[in-house]
């Protein structure tokens, strides 16, 4: 029975395993392929790589752009809010968390929609890329701000900084100081998952973006409209190498986390 | 007028039963290899591990796109059918294209969450258990099932609120997709209708709030840790 368990569980796991890889390494194989009809017998070749390079190379430095600029604005306004979040557990800082985690139930076409409604008349704003900054950060502010305070909470805070005032830390000091180096592992974390999202969110950029401001999902979702299989999944493999380090980063950080928890 | 027009109506069920669909499937899959995962040890776990929870995060075009992979015109399921049955076998471009779409989505982060709940189970109440001579699906369905009960709701909420929401895997898929999502798309730029679409996004958001607020009172803060 023990082992009958222990088979069909494994079987299941590694069932879902190829569900996850096959695709993923079909797609690679796709984008390096000379023709796919063919088969990779038919030869490799990086020319597709290099096509989806010279087509498209504006969205993806864009949308690193897009990405440090959302974190930057993010780690800057989402700390400190963090921090204020973890100190205070009044009816008021509920609330804030509540309305900050609405971002996450609303699917990110509408927060497209209510952007256009709201700002879309602002012609320069409305045409430059940091319209799309803002949705960004709309959309990632709430997995930022709920990493950090969860690993604020678990630490006593208080204590520390009552220790670092009476030795006559000020307030920026204290929070320099004693608040973010002991927060890091919460702001690390939460800083990769910001800049993940951000690096392939479509379902509010496809809305916001113009001709001029293409990210690279806006830019994939053209592939896979437009070009061929091989263009498509080279710019599919150009996404992996650009995403995978960040993953590889979070699944670190996440274990770690959970462990430590 | 969202909910008398015939068309929005069928969207909106259409949405719910699929996300619905999704939910049970993909949380009773992680389900199990994620408690499999969390309890035993042999070579390559870990690298198992990394493998399921490495697409975290990937955006639903690209989602789709891997679907097409497996489920296009010429796609691995189709060889596979082709082979066997002589019959190409092309589910990418219909409901169940996305359907397989929002499980890849789900997948991940289901299992992350229910790997994170099982370390934190006492498994002395299983050993309890087991020594007044409870069966291993007696202990699974009343000591460990109850026992994950607050991360399979959150999980739940979390997969739900995802598909619902989710515009990318149905916009790479096919345009012609019966979901919400794709008709707040389409009435947004093919008819310029802005208040049918608002109306529709609030809907929308609507009924996501609903399902995570649901969840975070059955299940307390856990909901906040898988968000």
């Amino acid at each position: 029975m023990r082992a009958l368990g222990f088979a069909f569980s494994f079987t299941l796991t590694l069932g879902l395993c190829a569900f996850m890889i096959v695709p993923i390494g079909m797609s690679i194989l796709a984008g390096i392929t000379a023709n796919y009809f063919v088969g990779p017998s038919g030869g490799l070749t990086l020319s597709w790589v290099q096509q989806v390079l010279s087509l498209y190379l504006p969205s993806i430095v864009l949308s690193l752009m897009v990405a440090f600029t959302t974190l930057g604005i993010d780690l800057a306004a989402g700390v400190p809010f963090a921090y204020v979040l973890a100190r205070n557990t009044g009816t008021l800082s509920r609330l804030a968390e509540e309305l900050l985690s609405l971002p996450i139930a609303i699917p990110g076409l509408a927060i497209a929609l209510g952007l256009i409604i709201t700002y879309g008349t602002f012609r320069e704003f409305r045409a430059s890329w940091l319209f799309i900054v803002v949705g960004h950060v709309l959309f990632t502010m709430p997995f930022l701000v709920r990493s950090v305070v969860a690993v604020m909470r678990s630490i006593d805070l208080p204590v520390l900084e009552e220790s670092a005032a009476s030795l006559g830390a000020s307030f920026l000091q204290r929070f320099l100081g004693v608040i973010v180096p002991n927060s890091l592992g919460g702001i690390v974390a939460g800083a990769l998952m910001v800049f993940t999202l951000s690096i392939g969110e479509f379902n509010i950029t496809w809305m916001l973006h113009t001709p001029l401001t293409k990210t690279l999902p806006v830019g994939l979702a053209d592939s896979y409209a437009s070009m061929r299989l091989e263009v498509a999944s080279a710019y599919t493999l150009v996404f992996f190498v650009v995403i995978t380090p960040v993953l590889v980063a979070l699944q670190r950080f996440g274990a770690v986390r959970v462990r430590g928890t | 007028m969202i909910f008398t027009n015939a068309r929005y109506a069928s969207s909106l069920v259409s949405t719910i039963v699929l996300s619905l669909s999704v939910t049970v499937a993909a949380v009773s899959l992680s389900t199990i290899a994620g408690f499999f995962l969390a309890r035993s040890s042999f070579p390559g776990r870990a690298f198992l591990v990394s493998m399921l929870t490495l697409p975290l995060a990937f955006p639903g075009v690209v989602v789709g796109f891997l679907v097409i992979m497996l489920g296009g015109r010429l796609g691995i399921v189709g060889d596979i059918t082709q082979f066997l049955f002589g019959q190409r076998v092309v589910f990418a471009y219909s409901i169940t294209g996305l359907f397989v779409g929002y499980l890849y989505f789900s997948i991940p982060r289901a299992i992350l969450t229910i790997m994170a709940a099982v370390e934190t189970l006492d498994r002395s109440r299983e050993e309890a258990a087991r020594s007044l001579g409870a069966g291993h699906i007696a202990v699974a369905r009343d000591v460990i099932l109850p026992g994950l009960a607050p991360a399979l709701v959150a999980t739940s909420a979390i997969c739900f609120a995802t598909a619902m929401g989710a515009f990318g895997t149905a916009f790479t898929l096919a345009t012609d997709l019966n979901v919400l999502p794709m008709t707040i798309y389409t009435e947004f730029t093919l008819y310029a209708d802005v208040a049918v679409s608002a109306a529709l996004s609030v809907v929308l958001g609507a009924v996501t709030w609903v399902a995570l607020a649901l969840a975070r009172t059955v299940a307390g803060s856990t909901v906040a840790a898988a968000g």
